[in-house]
Formats: structure tokens, sequence, C-alpha cells
């Protein structure tokens, strides 16, 4: 009942992240003035007066704004999501073309951040204070300082262009796996630096607590104490603050798919930025925030069955 | 740990003991890099060997001066139109902390505020402050402010620090507020109330002190953020408005020019680099010396 109710009042807050989101999005399409401006080029030159008033009638601009704002959830809902302005094609069909790219590499740099975070969070608390705990941190503290771009540039520099191991950039076609490490290993950096730091702290904190001193004491094997109980309970911090680290991870996509030149929905938006396409780059900001807010509506609930306590706050 | 480090530091002696177990004690490192990038930023003018923003075509993408063909005109090379990179970090470093530490300033005193007054006065004041707060921190708030700056059309200093205090204000206020709710039932904060001073005065002049500390300490954490994100706004196209050297715009700069002339965009990078990383450092710092119970993850 506890876990229905709390379930309940996160979705409640969910759907009111996506209006909030929608409402910021419009204001921001009001906020440049007339939106037929996206339009026409900066003098207004080369548009009809008659062409600018059926233009004001197809998006329904003699209409007050509170009316417009409804009528435009009204189209996002049925699946309207306007044109670009730079290739006059729906955005739908863009954002579907672009979508796959987006999700191959955004799962290949989380994986990796899990691979490589979560062992070392562990390795580095129970081997605290030697040497690859310090090489560890230091993996997470330049993960966590690096801007994403540098770290691609970088990644290029030393493998593509001084060693010549792996391609530059594209999705290639054939074996695409070797175009997917340098972007996922770009991308996956700072969620593996995340991983790591949550991992440690939240290791250490449960190594030192008493029903693992009891557990110890009892003669268990040490792998079993840190399989079976701490790293069970351990876990469960990493996994409520992937929420966090996501935050990063959108906004590095964007800058990791513009430095590989891969196709997909961040490049997109880094194109739409220096063509000031408004209606795709509207259309990225809402996708994105229904998706931050599906999934941290998930990682709540699964913080909720993980962790009973949660439920009585 | 601490008897490993005390043997290491039995086997040294005089100096070098004391220069460690300084060293151990104080952030000296970052300390020393934040200190350079300010003397960089204020001093700017004086320390460009060269005009930042001129160009000689002739010495396009000059290798640093190790090279053979490098030289000491452009000792950390020439960029894609033959300007002096070495200049151009010294100019962006001021670029950067101008842009940073007026989004911060901005930020935090905002943030604060509201958590003051939420923390404060409590009720549906402090319901209506708390939901926005999460709200806001619910939404992919660099593509939002990324919008904002494609809506506006012309990038501007003004405009840019107001996008990136956006991203800034929600850090102080829930640490603020959370403070707040135990100052405010102090007996001086009461008496306070008792002989008559007003809601301003008292939150300012009785509270705030009481918080200063996890102001400076949540303001210095979000330092290295704010550094990055402005790097990244200015690599996309959308952050310091050229023709103003920025770290992240000099990387963009040489992204087409990997191939023959790598420094170009790898010296930017280095500087974000050491910087964000002492500002982290710095922060990490600073919370376990001036108040440990903020260490909440890590």
């Amino acid at each position: 009942m506890a876990l229905a109710r709390f379930i309940l009042r996160r979705a409640a807050f969910g759907f009111f992240a996506i209006l909030g989101a929608t409402i910021i999005v419009f204001a921001l399409s009001r906020m440049g003035g007339d939106p037929r401006n996206f339009f026409v080029g900066q003098s207004g030159y080369g548009i009809s007066q008659e062409r600018w008033d059926s233009l004001g009638r197809e998006m329904g601009l003699d209409k007050p704004v509170p009316v417009q704002y409804f009528f435009w959830v009204g189209d996002l809902l049925q699946g309207d999501f306007g044109k670009s302005i730079t290739t006059q094609r729906p955005v739908i069909k863009i954002i579907r073309e672009r979508m796959g790219a987006t999700l191959q590499l955004g799962v290949a740099a989380w994986v990796f951040g899990i691979v490589i975070g979560v062992p070392l969070g562990v390795f580095s608390a129970t081997h605290r204070g030697s040497f690859w705990d310090y090489v560890s941190r230091i993996f997470a503290l330049v993960g966590q300082s690096a801007p994403t771009f540098w770290v691609g540039i970088l990644l290029i520099v030393v493998f593509a262009v001084m060693l010549g191991w792996l391609p530059a950039g594209t999705r290639g076609e054939g074996f695409p796996i070797r175009h997917l490490v340098l972007p996922a290993i770009t991308l996956g950096w700072l969620p593996a630096a995340s991983y790591l730091r949550f991992t440690r702290s939240a290791m250490l904190q449960v190594l030192d607590s008493e029903y693992i001193v009891l557990a110890r004491s009892k003669g268990v094997s040490t792998r079993w104490v840190l399989w079976k109980h701490a790293f069970r309970n351990a876990i469960i911090l990493p996994i409520t603050l992937s929420a966090f680290i996501l935050i990063g991870f959108i906004s590095g996509t964007v800058v990791a798919e513009q430095v590989f030149s891969w196709p997909g929905l961040g490049r997109l938006a880094a194109q739409a930025i220096f063509d000031n396409d408004f209606p795709v780059l509207a259309v990225v900001v809402l996708l994105t925030a229904v998706v931050y807010v599906a999934v941290v509506l998930t990682l709540d609930i699964l913080y909720a069955v993980l962790d009973p306590r949660i439920r009585l706050e | 740990m601490a008897t490993n480090s005390l043997a290491i530091m039995k086997g040294l002696s005089g100096v070098p003991l004391r220069v460690f177990s300084f060293a151990r004690r104080w952030p000296v490192v970052p300390g020393v890099i934040i200190a350079g990038v300010l003397i960089a930023a204020i001093f700017a003018p004086l320390l460009e060997p060269q005009n930042p923003l001129h160009s000689t075509l002739r010495h396009r993408n000059q290798p640093p001066f190790w090279y053979a063909e490098g030289g000491t005109n452009h000792l950390l090379g020439a960029d894609p139109v033959g300007r002096d990179i070495l200049s151009r970090l010294i100019r962006a470093a001021r670029v950067t902390v101008i842009v940073v530490a007026s989004a911060a300033a901005t930020g935090t005193i905002i943030g604060t505020t509201l958590g003051l007054v939420a923390g404060y006065m409590g009720g549906i004041v402090d319901e209506v402050i708390m939901r926005i707060v999460d709200l806001w921190a619910a939404l992919p708030g660099l593509l939002i402010i990324l919008t904002l700056v494609v809506v506006v059309g012309n990038p501007s200093f003004t405009l840019l620090v107001f996008a990136l205090a956006l991203l800034s204000w929600t850090g102080p206020v829930r640490l603020v507020r959370a403070e707040t709710l135990t100052l405010r039932t102090r007996d001086y904060v009461l008496m306070a109330h008792v002989v008559g001073a007003s809601t301003p005065r008292i939150l300012f002049r009785h509270i705030l002190p009481g918080v200063v500390h996890i102001v400076i300490v949540s303001t210095t954490l979000g330092v290295g953020f704010l550094i990055l994100t402005e790097a990244t706004l200015s690599f996309l196209g959308a952050g310091v408005p050229p023709p103003n050297p920025s770290w992240g715009s000099m990387a963009a700069d040489g992204r087409e020019y990997l191939r023959d002339a790598w420094w170009v965009a790898i010296f930017p990078g280095v500087a974000i680099l050491l910087v964000v990383m002492s500002g982290n450092f710095l922060g990490d710092w600073m919370r376990d010396r001036f108040d440990p119970r903020l260490r909440q993850i890590d």
C-alpha cells in the first residue's frame, strides 16, 4: 500500500515535470518575439505580406497565447512535432532516423561506465590506500574534471592519428564495433568515474557496519562477506544515484556525437544550434525531458522496491 | 593508512618532512594552479606575449617551440588562422574567470536568498520554492539553456552569465534551507524576533552568518561544473561571443586540424582539466574542513 502511494506520488511529480518542460519550451518559442521570425531571414526580407498573414493563420497566431499553447500541446499529443526550418522535413521523421545511433552509443557508453566503474569501486574500497586505489581515484578525478569534448579529441589524436588503430569518427559501415570504441569511452568515462566514486564510498560505509563485523567474526569467508553481504547493500546507492549521472550523460551525448560525427540526436541538436533550427531543438529537448523523467521515475520505484525503508519517508 | 604514512614520515627528516606534511594538510598544488589562473586573468594584457586576436596567416598551425618548425614567437604554437595560442589561453582565462565568477555569484545570491526564505518562512512559501527547485532539477538544464541561446539569437556575455546562473541557483537552496531550519529555533534568533527585528534583518544579519560556510563550500564545489559547462557551451558555439577567446571555442577551432595540428585543440583542454580538477579538489578539501556533515556522498 505504502509502495503504491509512493509510486503514485512520484508519477504525479513526473507528470508535472513534463508539463513544466512543455511550458518552458513554449515560452522559449515566444521569447524571440513572433515565431514567424524563425522562417524569415535576419532582415525580414524575402516574405510577402500575404504569406506572412497566411502563416499566422496556419499557426493560430490570431488566438490568445494560452490557447496557442493548448493547440501546440494537442499537436504534440497527436504526433505532429512540426517541421525543421532548414530541411523542411517533419521533425518526427528526422528523430526516428537518428534515434538508433544515439541508443547504440548511449547503451555502449553506459555499459562501459558500469563495467569499469562498479568493479573498480569495489576493488578500490577493499584495497583502500593501496597503489591501485590511488590509480582508480585519479581515473575518477580526471573523468569528472575533463571536458567530454577534450577526452574525445585526445582519444582521436592518440588512437586514430598517432597510432592509427581506430577510426576517428562516423558510425561506419561493415564493422561498426571499431567505430563505436572511441565514442563509447569518451561518453562513458564520466559515468565510470561517478559509479566508481559512489560504489567506493558506499562499500566503505557498508564494510564499516556492525553486521559485516559480525559476519566476519562468525567466520564467514571474505569473498562471501564481500559479495553476498556487503555488495548487495552497497550497490543500492549507485543505482539510485544513476539519475545524477544521467544529467551529465545527456549533455555529454551532444558533445561526444559532435566530436565523432556520430549521426545521432546529440549531433542533430548541435547542428540545430548552428542552424538556429528551433523546432528540431525543441523536440529534442522535450524528448530528452520525457526520457529523463521516465528514467528517474523507474529508478525511484526500483529504489523503493530494493530498500523498503524509503517507502515510509 | 595513518600508521603507514607516519612510518614514511619518520624515514624523512627535517625540511622534507615539513614540506611533506604541509602538502598533505593544505591543497598546495590546486591552490597554485587556481592562483596562477587568477593572476593570468587579472594581468592578462601584461602577460600575453602577443595580441590574442591578431592573426598572422603565414604562421597558421605553427607547432610549439620544441618542434623543428616551431619558434619562440609562438611558444605553444599558433591556431588555424595564425593567432598565438599561449596569448589566447591567457586571455581566455580572463574571460572564463569573469563569466564563471559572475554566474556563480548570481546563482549563489539567488539560491542562498531562496534557501533562507524557504527555511525561515516555512509553510506555503517553503512548499512553492522547493517544488520549483525539484522541478527545475528534473529537467535537462544544459539543453534548455542551449535552446535559450538559440532563441535569443545573438550570443553575449550577459546571456551566457544568465544561462549559467540558471544552472547553478538550485545548488545552495536545499543546503541553506536545511541549515536555516535548525537555526530559526535558536534562542538568539527568537530574541531578535522578540525585540522587533524585521524579517530581512533576521535573515541576513542573524541567520546568514550561520550558513555562510555552507554557501562557500557549495559555491566552490559548483565552480568546476560551471567552468565545464561554459567550455561545453563555447565548444558548441553557444557560449562566449566571438572574437573573444575561450578554452571551449579554441578546442572547437582545432577540431578540424587534429591530423596536422593537435596542439590547437589539446592545450585549451589541458587548461580546463587542470582548473576544474583544482576547483573540485579545493571544494572537497573545504567541505571536509569547514563542515564534514556536508559529506553526503564520498
